[in-house]
């Protein structure tokens, strides 16, 4: 692995995507908790309030991981979101009904209005939990792709057992990062059913992302990239996953939630590493591949890129961290509730 | 209905769609934080009241702005995978820039505007609206050098069969940029004012109780000098910038003026009813030297012709038609500049009023400001279709053409489905965003809390009745 731009963009779309996964990925699960876990409309509220002034800067790093394929491997951005056609419709229009439920559920009192934008919130949460899960099987796995970086096959291709396991493993990790957050962020009746759904869902989350791990061996050409040993991150990964379970059991939520974060974030990076220097693998020829030097921008856009991402990342980690910060307490009966 | 078709469909009803919204947040940001500002400074109760009363209905306004707009990020891979390949490396930067610099800015502090109240010190929590404003009107700085470039492609070379960035500082320093970003902004300033003049004239009507007729008259003089000032200085940079386009795209001013042979001096057309495949008027007002004197500032000057463009294009480009539609851009531009006169009469005549504090003393006035929200949402609608229809056939104009960019992968059926379900979709959330508009509009700012948050449902008379 030589480190040039190329890699140095490729690293950087790997950060935006794990920016999102760890970020989005509790408020898609908070998302998901909501009407099961919210038996009044008061307690419904506190649940949204938990990641009321988060979701949206959240929803960014997709929003900016799009953008930086399109502006580093315009290729691939053309490719994925042409070939994924009908996955990603269906994605943008959960993400669309959820950023719209957020801001209009309590806007007005009819309970079946904030019923409706409750389910909303649900399926806007799960469906992309579910479809990203699926996106990145099919990254590992592969798709025809053909000669001329064409994805020529259609939405049922993207379905199979693995790519299905993919989908369920990501929902049911977001599942239990959301409930680990909400446990935090919440008090009483709410933290105690936030609990109950860690320890249920925890466990399943963790063997579904052993057979996605299998699965991973048996269905893509990771095993044969990364060998018998496949290194540290995959490792610390699992690692992770397990002392979340540990922290869990002594219930010490904090360092729980700390370990599903960096478990996410060195699954990404172990996706990333699986895949490297592809960008998107082609089922039909290996040589027609996208990598991140057939699909990229020139060395000089890369370079200009690169002077921008290098200064504002860590501005906009800096001012998000800040409002994390902020917004530390606890949603009880005494705070002020907007959403 | 072949893919291209649908596609172009896709784009602009999901584009002026999603620009239906965002005028009103880049304008109408400025005017809360300067409440804000204002509550800070004096800790008078109305600038507070104020500020949650407009800051509501901002962020209503903001979310559908946000939802479309992802849409927005994600549509040149999906519809127009073929012009993504062949300029990505120069269109994507500003756009992954615009997401980094700007659209995290907006989305981190207005969330920490909305739940701050509480949490932070007066004068933090102020900063945090400032940011959000800055933060939105540079997402539109960068999504105009984009466009820019679609318009006037500057800063790159054509090699390995695609455009590539040969000058970052050229992209952005763009002089389609200089008169383009301007004549948005200004225009979404002015849409900002006539959207909180319409309000404020329908709460005067009311004359409800001293509270709100104090708040609104407050609100109706702002939205008046807001809305005047930024109506004048839209139109004078548009006029800049129509004669900017002459030179940089003479055929989309041809088309807007439905001039078919060039003419020295030339008229500008009142009323054409002109046969599109003869290229001839078979009814027309014109004014003589009008044309030129808006291209040139004098009576005389040469404009050139759609028969002789189109002509010398098939010299420059080869053999093709290099006509734009020509009845689309003839109306959409006579639109936006019919709706800009009402606005700029209305304007005066608000402005006027409220300086001689005689704006709750005109029912008639009152009554017209109410409907003439529209007007400024008339003019932004059609000054895009104008500008991208005009540019046709062209997506990259001289660079590329629409029908080159389009996805080759993706079938019309596809394209079909995407195109009824946003179009559904945004229907309904349209439908939603009005009413909640028109409720939090109507409730006045009788039920505003003075102490913490803005508050969810407001517990109004209103809501009891709905």
């Amino acid at each position: 692995m030589t480190f040039d731009l190329n890699t140095l963009w490729f690293v950087l779309i790997a950060i935006l995507f794990t920016g999102f996964f760890v970020l989005e990925g509790f408020d898609f699960g908070v998302g998901m908790l909501l009407p099961f876990l919210g038996k009044t409309d008061e307690e419904r509220r506190r649940i949204i309030n938990t990641i009321g002034p988060f979701w949206d800067g959240n929803e960014v790093w997709v929003l900016t991981a799009g953008g930086a394929m399109f502006a580093a491997f315009p290729h691939w951005y053309a490719t994925l979101f042409s070939g994924f056609y009908l996955a990603l419709l269906l994605m943008l229009v959960a993400m669309i009904v959820r950023g719209a439920a957020f801001e209009f559920r309590s806007k007005d009192r009819d309970p079946q209005w904030r019923a409706t934008w409750d389910w909303m919130i649900f399926f806007g949460s799960a469906v992309p939990a579910l479809l990203w899960g699926v996106a990145i099987g099919n990254l590992l796995k592969g798709v025809p792709i053909d000669a001329n970086k064409h994805f020529v096959g259609g939405f049922f291709d993207l379905l199979s057992p693995y790519t299905l396991i993919a989908g369920v493993t990501l929902l049911l990790v977001f599942l239990t990062h959301g409930a680990i957050f909400l446990h935090l962020k919440s008090t009483r009746t709410i933290r105690h059913r936030a609990a109950v759904v860690v320890k249920a869902v925890g466990p399943v989350a963790t063997v579904a992302i052993a057979t996605f791990v299998v699965g991973t061996y048996a269905w893509t050409d990771s095993f044969a990239r990364l060998g018998v040993n496949p290194g540290l991150v995959p490792v610390l990964a699992v690692a992770a996953m397990l002392g979340a379970g540990a922290f869990v059991h002594r219930n010490a939520m904090g360092w729980a939630f700390a370990m599903t974060c960096v478990a996410m974030a060195l699954s990404v990076a172990t996706v990333f590493m699986s895949l490297y220097p592809r960008v998107m693998v082609s089922s039909l020829n290996p040589d027609w591949s996208l990598t991140i030097y057939n699909a990229s921008s020139t060395p000089y856009t890369l370079t200009v890129m690169s002077v921008v991402a290098l200064i504002f990342v860590p501005i906009v980690l800096a001012y998000q961290g800040w409002t994390y910060w902020v917004f530390r307490h606890r949603v009880g009966p005494d705070t002020t509730l907007e959403y | 209905m072949d893919s291209l078709t649908l596609a172009r469909w896709q784009f602009g009803i999901t584009t002026v769609y999603h620009f239906f919204f965002v005028p009103l947040t880049l304008g109408l940001v400025w005017v809360v934080a300067g409440l804000h500002t204002a509550w800070v400074a004096t800790r008078k109760p109305v600038y507070l009241k104020l500020t949650k009363f407009w800051g509501k209905l901002f962020l209503i306004n903001f979310a559908m702005g946000v939802v479309t707009g992802i849409v927005q990020e994600f549509q040149f891979g999906m519809n127009w995978s073929e012009y993504s390949r062949y300029v990505g490396d120069v269109f994507g930067a500003p756009l992954a820039i615009e997401a980094l610099v700007a659209f995290f800015l907006e989305s981190t502090f207005l969330g920490i505007w909305i739940f701050g109240w509480d949490r932070l010190s007066s004068k933090v929590h102020l900063a945090s609206i400032w940011l959000v404003a800055i933060g939105s009107n540079l997402s539109a700085l960068w999504i105009l050098i984009a466009n820019s470039f679609m318009q006037q492609p500057v800063g790159y070379a054509l090699r390995n069969g695609r455009a590539e960035m040969t000058s970052f500082l050229e992209l952005v320093t763009n002089p389609h940029v200089f008169v383009q970003f301007p004549h948005v902004i200004t225009g979404a300033m002015a849409t900002a004012g006539f959207f909180i003049l319409g309000i404020s004239a329908w709460q005067l009507r009311q004359a409800r109780d001293e509270e709100n007729r104090a708040a609104f008259t407050l609100s109706f003089g702002i939205g008046a000098t807001y809305g005047l000032i930024a109506t004048v200085a839209v139109m004078v940079v548009g006029h800049s910038q129509a004669q900017y386009m002459m030179r940089i795209q003479p055929m989309k001013m041809a088309a807007a003026e439905a001039l078919w042979d060039t003419e020295n001096p030339a008229p500008m057309s009142l009323f054409t009813w002109g046969d599109e495949r003869e290229r001839r008027d078979k009814f027309a007002i014109k004014v003589p030297g009008l044309l030129s004197f808006l291209a040139y500032n004098r009576f005389e000057g040469e404009v050139r012709g759609i028969k002789d463009l189109q002509k010398s294009y098939e010299q420059q480009y080869g053999p093709g038609d290099y006509v734009p539609p020509v009845k689309w851009t003839y109306w959409t531009f006579r639109m936006m500049i019919g709706a800009g006169i009402v606005m700029l009469f209305l304007g005066a005549w608000a402005a006027l009023a409220a300086f001689r504090r005689r704006a709750t003393q005109s029912p008639r006035l009152l009554a017209v400001l109410v409907p003439a929200i529209a007007l400024p949402y008339i003019a932004n609608s059609a000054g895009w279709i104008f500008t991208e229809m005009g540019r046709q056939p062209w997506i990259v104009f001289g660079l590329q053409k629409t029908a080159d960019a389009v996805s080759p992968t993706v079938t019309g059926g596809e394209v079909l489905f995407s195109l009824v379900v946003f179009t559904l979709l945004y229907g309904a959330l349209m439908a939603v965003d009005i009413y909640l508009l028109r409720k939090y509009a109507k409730a006045g700012v009788t039920d505003i809390n003075l102490h913490g948050a803005l508050g969810a449902a407001p517990a109004s008379a209103l809501e009891g009745a709905r």
